[in-house]
């Protein structure tokens, strides 16, 4: 087939359950895959991987000449990128706040064992909407300081962003462009008030800490801080959700990668990398040189929108031995799963830990379990790829 | 004869992160045979560069440095026991207690040790410290700990700026003695010399450049030494940070490639005898090795930097137990950090081996940025501050041989990334610390000048 349409093959609902013969075709085809749409597509694992970390490459969508706000960190380049990245990483993670995620361990147990009280044999449960999303959910409330039952309201906008986020081959994106700054300026508003109720009055969470920073030259602006907080409220449970059912999935799917695990659970967070590697939560990211750059002999104009695929990388065999092979002892495995480079995914230690309780408690459970239905309803979004529903019988 | 590689017995001399990183990975290449591991001091392997940063500020204790174990290396450790030769002919290891190990094949991880204080007298004074073993940063915390008057620090290369670093962070008055014109310029050159003197002043260092030390004073207890500008320094403490001598006087009659140097070998890890032929049996890796790097001109280098020493130590095991044409070649770009007065500094490449460099991204003013190094119109090697994840991307350039200066299009690219300047680069000799990566063969602006 046509090499030009890849990408709206990929990005095509038809496609979801099982993109990797794409990736492949992609691959096959270049380390540069051009598009109808005047785009370009790039799935080699060391491209992929050079192209992260290439400070040429910008991920400011301004800098393809769109209009628009001042987006977050994770959009905007360095220096800017690094300064909101640092201020964001203070109440979160080392040097500031060393402890923080470790910290979350036994809460993120307790939070695991509440929501598995009704797993019991003979039970029909949907993985999703039972366990993968509320779990993350309510550790990004009590980390941000978030309202949990505020979450009818943050979902309806978050469904609206990262659908105006997703990456699409060449479709009008007018509408969702449109819906989705309303979506930000409403949760950006939500959240800036929430902040606000926080300040002069310590608290232990991440809104509390950014309002309450004394040192003026640390301090987000009110814009900064509600495109942050949205950020991080969508980024903090969009994909991890994918990320355990994903891992639910693939061990229902092969029950000796399961047993082994059962077998032996120190091989937990090895597996979690596997997993990032093997199927990841972000599947796409969306790149734009600012100067021509040459890969491999093609030229990539200044200007032009690449899309890398990271979960392409991460089946690339000219990286991995045997990568179409789900290996949870796999020794050398630095995926994508994460990204990498500047933007190298700021909530992955949250991640793992999550991951890793979620599927640790769920181990013993799983080995009567069966799914309902496989291949399982996906979510529309091609980028945060994952099922919408997981239907398993305990 | 593939069989006979994966049995037989191989002894590793030196039981620091080489010799460790390789028994291991002899045994995951499928070793059967008898491994032992022989090293001088009394410890199982342990990490030294906490040493000079979180032991010295206490956060961590010299005895809690111990190096995670991978896999059972399934060896006889043969540790506190020194090797005094090799028998390349009866293919037998001397040691102090007049034991012999013999072998059918060697790998020589012996490391280098902290360069004493030329005047044995004075360094035998109390109060005197070098920092190379778990012993000596035992003893320099706990006298840290006790709040010195003043610390003197002698040579400004890594070890002593990150000695400096820490005790200025715990709240102690130091001076700094080097007799080049700054800071870490063996290693990085002038640009960064220049910040790193800047930040030793900034964070209340004494720093005195361009001088010498000329004798250490104390009766008993070193109360403050000599300069050669005809000052003197009052201190208490006195931290001796010369640089590193390799391990290798036990080669001596050896018959070995052996000088001050280091070890000679091929990329392969063999180590060569002094008529410069290859042996097949003796293999080195580590600091105390010197090894040629194509992308350096095919340079003898010699790198003490923990990466280069996991990184050789497993080709090296690899190496000993496959045959010829599945025998790989070290060929891994030299990385090393450093972490000292809150900065983040990390080198990818050889800085040493240029002749010109460029800020390629960030500023001096901003205190991050990204070095580029050039040498006769190819990228050689960057240096970062603070801006570690940009160091893929400038291997990448090193890697290939690319264009120097580097192709412009970073976001946070400054003007002065069009103005390429001398690197500056000195002469080894007017430095009291050695450079951390050595081009032991000679600079290369002299390399115009040998046929």
């Amino acid at each position: 087939m046509d090499s030009e349409t890849l990408l709206a093959r990929i990005t095509d609902y038809a496609s979801r359950p099982d993109p990797y013969p794409l990736y492949a075709e992609l691959r096959e085809a270049g380390p540069v895959v051009w598009q109808a749409g005047g785009n370009c597509l790039i799935g080699g694992y060391h491209h992929v991987a050079a192209l992260l970390h290439d400070p040429r490459m910008s991920a400011d969508p301004r800098t393809g000449g769109e209009l628009g706000h001042k987006p977050p960190f994770l959009r905007l380049d360095d220096p800017e990128h690094h300064r909101l990245r640092n201020l964001a990483m203070r109440p979160f993670g080392p040097p500031h706040s060393p402890g923080r995620v470790d910290g979350m361990r036994g809460e993120i147990r307790r939070i695991t064992e509440e929501l598995m009280t009704s797993f019991e044999p003979g039970r029909q449960v949907d993985i999703v909407d039972d366990f993968a999303y509320p779990l993350p959910v309510t550790v990004i409330c009590r980390l941000l300081g978030v309202p949990h039952e505020d979450e009818p309201l943050f979902r309806a906008w978050s469904d609206v962003l990262v659908t105006a986020a997703d990456v699409r081959p060449d479709a009008d994106s007018t509408e969702s462009d449109k819906a989705g700054d309303q979506a930000r300026i409403e949760m950006g508003g939500y959240l800036l008030e929430l902040a606000e109720r926080r300040r002069g009055k310590p608290s232990e969470d991440m809104l509390g800490a950014f309002v309450n920073e004394p040192d003026p030259a640390l301090r987000l602006t009110q814009e900064e801080l509600a495109e942050t907080a949205v950020l991080l409220l969508i980024a903090g449970h969009e994909t991890t959700v994918n990320l355990i059912t994903n891992g639910v999935l693939t061990l229902l799917r092969r029950p000796d990668s399961l047993d082994l695990l059962r077998r032996e659970p120190h091989l937990l967070p090895s597996a979690v990398e596997e997993l990032l590697r093997y199927e990841p939560p972000v599947h796409m990211r969306e790149r734009i040189p600012h100067a021509d750059i040459d890969i491999a002999g093609t030229t990539i104009p200044r200007g032009t929108s690449v899309v890398l695929a990271l979960a392409s990388g991460n089946r690339d065999p000219k990286r991995f031995h045997e990568p179409d092979r789900f290996d949870p002892a796999r020794p050398d495995n630095q995926h994508l799963g994460f990204g990498g480079g500047i933007h190298l995914c700021y909530g992955a230690p949250l991640a793992r830990l999550e991951a890793q309780a979620a599927l640790g408690a769920l181990l013993p459970h799983l080995g009567t379990a069966g799914l309902v239905q496989d291949p399982p309803p996906y979510r529309q979004n091609a980028m945060l790829r994952g099922p919408r529903h997981l239907h398993v019988q305990f | 004869m593939a069989d006979d590689l994966k049995s037989g017995r191989i002894v590793v001399v030196g039981a620091s992160l080489a010799g460790l990183r390789a028994a291991e990975k002899l045994r995951e290449e499928g070793f059967t045979g008898s491994l032992t591991v022989v090293g001088d001091e009394p410890h199982v392997p342990y990490d030294r560069p906490p040493l000079s940063k979180q032991v010295l500020l206490g956060q961590a204790t010299a005895d809690t440095t111990e190096l995670p174990v991978r896999r059972n290396a399934d060896a006889e450790w043969r540790l506190g026991v020194r090797a005094t030769g090799v028998d390349l002919t009866a293919k037998r290891v001397l040691l102090a207690d007049g034991e012999s190990l013999p072998y059918d094949r060697l790998l020589i991880t012996t490391g280098t040790r902290a360069r004493p204080w030329p005047n044995p007298e004075e360094a035998g004074l109390a109060g005197v410290f070098t920092l190379r073993t778990r012993e000596d940063a035992a003893g320099l915390s706990e006298r840290l700990s006790a709040g010195p008057e003043r610390v003197l620090v002698i040579g400004a290369g890594f070890t002593g700026s990150e000695i400096a670093s820490a005790c200025r962070e715990r709240g102690l008055e130091v001076t700094v003695a080097e007799r080049g014109p700054a800071p870490l310029v063996g290693a990085l050159g002038g640009t960064l010399s220049k910040l790193a003197a800047v930040m030793h002043r900034n964070h209340g260092v004494d720093l005195r450049t361009g001088v010498t030390v000329t004798a250490l004073n104390g009766n008993g207890a070193f109360t403050g030494a000599q300069l050669s500008d005809g000052s003197r320094v009052e201190a208490d403490v006195c931290v001796v940070a010369l640089g590193a001598v390799r391990n290798v006087e036990w080669l001596a009659d050896s018959g070995l490639a052996a000088d001050p140097r280091g070890i000679a070998c091929d990329a392969g890890c063999r180590a060569f005898n002094m008529y410069g032929i290859v042996t097949d049996d003796v293999f080195v890796a580590g600091d105390v090795s010197r090894f040629p790097h194509p992308l350096f001109g095919y340079q003898m280098l010699s790198l003490e930097h923990w990466g280069n020493a996991v990184e050789q130590a497993e080709v090296a095991a690899h190496n000993m137990v496959n045959p010829g044409p599945l025998r790989r070649p070290h060929l891994a770009v030299p990385v090393f950090w450093s972490t000292q007065f809150g900065l983040n500094i990390k080198s990818v490449g050889v800085p040493t081996y240029s002749d010109h460099l460029v800020i390629a991204q960030g500023s001096l003013e901003a205190r991050r940025l990204a070095m580029v190094y050039g040498f006769k119109g190819r990228v050689t090697a960057a240096v970062t501050v603070d801006m570690a994840k940009s160091l893929d991307y400038y291997r990448h350039l090193i890697e290939t041989g690319a264009p120097f200066p580097p192709p412009p299009g970073a976001a946070d690219r400054p003007i002065a990334a069009d103005v390429p300047v001398p690197s500056d680069v000195p002469d080894p000799s007017v430095l009291s610390h050695g450079p951390t990566v050595a081009l032991t063969g000679h600079l290369p602006d002299r390399r115009l000048t040998v046929v």
